[in-house]
Parts: C-alpha cells; structure tokens; sequence
C-alpha cells in the first residue's frame, strides 16, 4: 500500500475527509483487494451520500499483525465493480452498500438484501415497488438440486426465548450440505435515526444495538465522541469502562458454557452457569444499578464512581463467583461424553475464518490471534494488557475452550483493576458537546465479548454526524456457522449455533 | 462421576423462595420513580429535556413519568437539581392497564388478577409462547433468567413452550419491527383462544429508544390486545416474575 492511497487511522482515530484519499473506482478496488489478499482484515466497508448525488465508498482496513489501521475512498453513481469475485470479506458489505444506496456492485456472486429495508435514497437496486412493503427472506434463496435433497426451512420465530431468523438448510440425508441465513427482522433502522433522531436517545440506541453488547457498543461509541471532540475519559473512568467490558464478557462466556453444556444435555454445568451467569450481571449491577451495564458509560466518562467499600465487595463478590465458575465449567473438560460432541463438531479451518474475516471468538477458535485489545488497544487496555486466548481445531470444543481461557484472563483483569485502580475523576467535560470536528471521519474499535465492535462517524462542514456506520461483530461472523454446519448433520445445528451464540439484532441494527 | 457430585455438594441450593423471600436488589437499582411536583421551581423543564423516551409529562402543576416509555437511564434524575424525581429500588411495576402506568404523586396501581374464570383457566398452569419483534435480547435473556434455578418459574406453573398451539399466551419484547409485524400475528392467531398477551419492556409497550421509527410499530400498540405491562429497559427479573405472579392472582397485597 502507497502512501497516496491510503491514510493511517489510530484506534480510536479521526482523519480529516480532505486526508482520506479519494481514489478512482478501480484503483480503490485493487488496493484493498491486495491488502486483504497480503493479509489484511477488511474491518469495515461502507457507503456515505457525496456530492452530486454519487456516494462515497469508504474502506478501512487492518493489519492485526502490525497493529495499523488505514483507510481508502472512492467515489461511484449508481454501479461499479464488485470486490466480492476476489474479496469475500466484502460479500456482505457490499450486499449493504446496494441495499441502503442504491448502488449496484456489478459482479456480485449473491446480490441480496442483508435487511429488507426501503432504500435511503429512493434508488433500488432490485427494482422493487417503492410503494409497496418488502417482506423479509421473501428472495431467492441457494438451492441443492437431486431427487433426494431436502430443504429444512426454520424460523423467523425459534423454539426458544430467542430473537428472530431463517435458517434454510440443504440435506442429504442427515447432513446438511449447506445453510443460509437470512435475517432482517429485528432492523429497527439504528443507522439512520443515529444520525436524524433526537441527540438523546442516540445512547439508549447505542446501549440497545446488541443488548447483550451494551458496554462493547457504548465504549466504541463513547471512545469516537470523545475522539471527535478531542476530550479524552480520565483514566480512572477509563479503568472502570474496563472492568464493565470485563464483566459483560464474563456473564456472557459464563452463560454461553452453560447453554453448550444444555445442548450436549451435562445438566449440572448447564444449571450452575445459569445460576452464575446472573450473578455476572448482578457485578455489573453493583457497578451502575442495571444488570447489562445500561446508563454506565457516557461521553467523557462514566456515570458511576466506586468508593473503596464498593470496591471491595466487587472484588469479594467476583473471587467467590469465579472459583464457582471454575468449579461447574472444569466439568466440561473431565467429562467424555461432553469432550465426544464438542470435539470435531462444526469445524471451520483457519483458512476460511481468514478469507471470511471472523472476529472475537469465533476467530480465535481457529486458531487466529486476533483481539482488538491486544492488536488495536486502546482505553485502559494500553496499560493493562489481556493476553490473547486462542485454539486451533475451530471446533465447538474450541469455541468453548477460548471463552473458558478468556473467563480467566477476565478476572484477573478486573480484580488487577481493582486492586489498582487510578485515583482522580470519573468525567471530563467537554465530552458531549456540540460541534464536533468538522468534515472528519472517525473510527473506534473495541473487542466486545463476540468480537471486535466497529463504530465509524463522518462529520459535515459543520461538525455534524451524517453518517453513523455500526458493525457488530455478529455481521462478520454469521457466515462462519454457515460454513461450520458445511457437511454436519443436521442435529449437530443447536450446538453450533450456540458455539457463535451470535447477535440478530447487532446484524439487522 | 465423583466430581460431578462433589461440584453439586458446593454449588448447593440456590432458588430463590419468591414471593415469601425477597433477594437484595443492588442499591444503585433504579426500579419506580417518586415524583414530587411540589419540589419542580415555575418552568423549569430539565427532566423533560432529559429524558430520552419522551416518558415525562409536566403540565403546571403535574409531573408524571410513563413508566411505559421510561427507559429507567436514572438521567432525569441526574438533570433535576431539585429532588423532584428520585430512582426509588422498588422493583414492583407490571400493570394491565396502559393508563396504569402512569407514575404521578399517587399510589401506584399494580396489575390485579385476571377474573375468576381466567384464573381458573391459567392460575396454576400458564404456558406461554415467547415472541421477540426487534428485541435487543436484554429483555429475552432476562425472561431466560426466570428459567434459571435461582428462579425455577416452573414450580408456578409457567413454563415457555416451542409451539403457539401449546401455548395460553404470547410474552412479546422489542419494539414490533416492521419485518416481525407478520409474524407475531401469525403466532398470536395459532394459539388457541382464550389467549393472554403480555407486553414485557419498554420497547414492547411503547417502542423504547425506537418509538417513531418507520421501521417499527412503535409497540404492540393496538395489535394485540395486551393483558399485562411489564416496564423496564430490561425489566429485572423478578419484576417479570412479580408481574407474571400477580396476575395470576398469586401475589395479591
């Protein structure tokens, strides 16, 4: 990559738009093409309204290895040609792009809707009645073709408390030769109303993207405030935002071993983590009065100090939680008949994570060491560094087996925080204020208890957000158990599922 | 072998004797709102601002909070210098009524039990079918909790079943996007009458952070007829419970 086409972007970060190089189509093209092909992570890929009606296509892209972030522009009409034939990390990206502007990428294997939603702008790709409602999954959808072949079709509505999704799965018997998923059902139309909504519900949203994510999505949201306004969160409030993404990756890793346990019927992991799992949230709940961590974070800082009472009894309260942990989840690795279904179930190689892009777990799984707090740190995590957890096989024994290394890591994490934590104030002022930096696109990354969350903003002349881009990292990695279930026979779904336990609405935003 | 019943010796007994024990709720907890309108000085109107949702009305006199849009982010507190509104740790909410909701100066009017005939039907048996329409999951995993031992919802009876034909009910969350509208119809009309709806968290009642949004229904609105209003951001669990209880006519007081 050449100085010329791209620019440099630290976590978080803001570049002015008039740095961001605006290349042509197709030079823009080649560039990430060949970052990702020397591998590089597409980490977002995005449209914004320009001038004259084209729209400006925004890539960032990373390199995990050496910890830099760039990124690229380029300006199209209504067409040009897709990155997806050469670039699968951007297959859903530019499905996205289509949907909300109206811009064709020309040479898209499996151009769809990712949400079912009316165009931002009155351009429709698929010529679809502008007048006339968009019923979701109503699409083509890949089909196995053979006398013997059958579909299973599942969803929107699931058999449990779970939100909604299709699930269409290609059989031959019992295996499942191919799965597609189609969501949309939970879009709620975050993007836009982040950007045209009233300033103070942007936090509810934010803390609502993904419920179960809301300190992961409210730190990056957070962290690109504060960068745009040039405020930085005191570093005590900077600690206790780390203990809170600790805790929620604590509660949800808990949760999720349980509910693998659940699936595989070991009954006594499945009903203690569930037990302990709350106990996580309640942590969270002693920090900020709300068990999912909601009305902590704020621009500048956080809402809540902890005295030293406070403290200590989070620190007591979690010693007894994580031995208890410890003590239902070490069942799982001294039990055969768990170690059986976890072990080679839903494989994905490291190969196909790599050319899909997965984060978080999921990611790491397969043996990639990638962790936005290690790679990309930013906030307390420079100064307080998680090492990262990984495994290779890729199989649910492995997605089990990274949250169970992470549950680990996570308290030593919090309880260092604790016993160290920064003296000094919890906010800065400054952080909400109006007028951001003018004409800026502004990037924050943080690594929630999936995978890497991805905030971008770009900013008008007068300072004002007009483009709010959210990826969760449930976006990037509903392909991959797509591809775990690959060849897997069609009972083995439950348990797959759960291994990625990803989000509906993070995806449908 | 031996370790699994060693691990069950430490972990002991954990459910929660609900109603008659009542576990410590955290003390920054923020459950219903006191409103005090004499506190609030001539024009001043910093709550409202405050308030996300759109949940507070202050009309000369009156102030009051809806606890069917309140999101319970505790910043209408925080902006009123004045002590008019203070997060009390009551955790008791759920109403059958839309109107019931409505936090004044009163006394708060907690949901009543279903007649004679329902409570017949449903008191000691209540299957009911989970239907999220945009939920974030914070609201679906704290039903989920219910399920958990510390809760251990089945020993009242209730119980979350796979198919709307099994069920007596539907518990709704999220704000009803456009995309489930379809789709929680479909549900609501394969459970067999006579049917029960419950609407559980502020975006269920009334659209939460999403009310407005082209592409939600803004709450079960008028799509449903609902028996029962369970407000939260997410509702805490044993607000779930508290609610489910009362109307079933096993909590009265």
């Amino acid at each position: 990559m050449g100085g010329t086409t791209t620019v440099p972007l630290r976590n978080p970060g803001v570049v002015p738009l008039a740095a961001l190089p605006l290349l042509p189509v197709e030079a823009f093209r080649r560039a990430v093409i060949e970052a990702v092909g020397a591998g590089g992570r597409l980490v977002v890929l995005f449209g914004t309204p320009a001038r004259d009606g084209r729209v400006r296509l925004i890539a960032i892209l990373g390199g995990d290895r050496d910890g830099t972030l760039t990124a690229l522009s380029a300006e199209v009409t209504d067409s040009y040609p897709a990155l997806t034939p050469e670039c699968a990390q951007a297959h859903r990206f530019e499905r996205e792009i289509a949907e909300q502007w109206g811009v064709r990428p020309e040479g898209h294997p499996w151009l769809k809707p990712v949400r079912f939603h009316p165009p931002y702008r009155g351009v429709d790709v698929w010529g679809r009645d502008p007048s006339a409602a968009i019923p979701p999954a109503v699409t083509g959808h890949f089909r196995l073709d053979g006398e013997d072949v059958h579909e299973v079709a599942v969803g929107p509505v699931h058999a449990g408390i779970i939100e909604p999704g299709h699930f269409r799965f290609q059989c031959l018997g019992e295996t499942v030769h191919h799965l597609e998923i189609t969501l949309g059902y939970q879009h709620r139309g975050v993007e836009r109303a982040l950007v045209e909504g009233p300033a103070a519900r942007r936090m509810p949203m934010i803390e609502t993207l993904a419920g179960d994510t809301t300190v992961g999505h409210a730190l990056a949201h957070c962290e690109l405030v504060e960068a745009l306004n040039g405020v930085e969160a005191p570093l005590r409030a900077q600690a206790i935002r780390g203990i809170s993404l600790e805790l929620e990756r604590l509660a949800n890793h808990t949760g999720d071993l349980g509910a693998l346990a659940n699936d595989v019927a070991f009954l006594p992991t499945a009903a203690y983590c569930g037990r302990l799992r709350g106990d996580l949230l309640n942590l969270t709940a002693l920090l900020c009065g709300n068990r999912f961590g909601r009305g902590l974070l704020c621009p500048g800082g956080v809402m809540f100090d902890l005295d030293a009472d406070r403290v200590a009894e989070l620190d007591r309260r979690l010693e007894k939680t994580a031995a208890e942990v410890a003590n239902a989840v070490e069942l799982l690795w001294t039990t055969s008949s768990v170690l059986a279904r976890f072990e080679e179930t839903g494989v994905v190689s490291a190969a196909t994570a790599r050319e899909l892009g997965l984060v978080g777990v999921a990611a790491r799984a397969c043996g990639l060491e990638r962790d936005v707090r290690f790679d990309y740190a930013s906030g307390i995590y420079r100064f307080a560094q998680v090492p990262v957890s990984s495994w290779p096989s890729g199989d649910v024994f492995a997605r089990a087996y990274v949250r169970w290394l992470e549950v680990q890591r996570s308290v030593a994490f919090v309880r260092g925080q604790l016993a160290t934590l920064p003296a000094g104030e919890v906010r800065a002022g400054g952080g909400e204020a109006a007028g951001a930096a003018p004409g800026r696109l502004a990037l924050a990354l943080c690594e929630g208890w999936r995978g890497e969350v991805c905030h971008v903003a770009v900013t008008d002349g007068d300072g004002q957000i007009v483009r709010y881009k959210v990826v969760d990292p449930s976006f990037q990695n509903w392909p991959g158990l797509a591809m775990a279930m690959r060849g897997e026979q069609i009972s083995n779904f439950p348990l797959c599922n759960k291994s990625f336990n990803l989000s509906y609405c993070g995806h449908d935003l | 072998m031996f370790r699994i019943i060693r691990a069950r010796l430490r972990q002991g007994h954990r459910t929660v004797d609900y109603p008659r024990q009542v576990p410590p709720l955290p003390d920054r907890f923020r459950g219903r709102p006191a409103v005090d309108a004499a506190k609030c000085p001539a024009d001043c109107r910093a709550c409202v601002q405050a308030c996300p949702a759109g949940a507070i009305q202050h009309t000369g006199r009156r102030l009051a909070i809806d606890l069917g849009r309140c999101l319970f982010c505790g910043q209408c507190e925080g902006k009123c210098g004045h002590g008019a509104i203070r997060f009390t740790n009551e955790y008791r909410l759920a109403a059958r009524g839309r109107d019931d909701l409505r936090v004044m100066d009163s006394e708060a009017r907690l949901a009543q039990a279903l007649d004679r005939q329902m409570q017949r039907l449903f008191g000691r048996s209540l299957k009911l079918r989970q239907v999220s329409a945009g939920g974030c999951s914070a609201c679906e995993a704290d039903v989920n909790v219910l399920g958990t031992l510390v809760y251990d919802l089945g020993r009242f009876g209730i119980q979350f079943v796979a198919s709307p034909r099994h069920a007596d009910g539907v518990l709704v969350t999220g704000p009803i996007t456009a995309n489930m509208r379809l789709a929680l119809s479909k549900t609501y009309a394969a459970i067999p009458a006579p049917k029960l709806v419950i609407a559980a968290g502020a975006c269920a009642i009334a659209g939460g952070p999403y009310a407005g949004h082209a592409e939600t229904n803004s709450g079960v609105g008028d799509l449903l007829p609902v028996d029962l209003y369970i407000p939260g951001c997410p509702p805490h669990p044993l607000t779930l419970l508290d609610g489910l209880l009362r109307l079933l006519g096993r909590i009265a007081d």
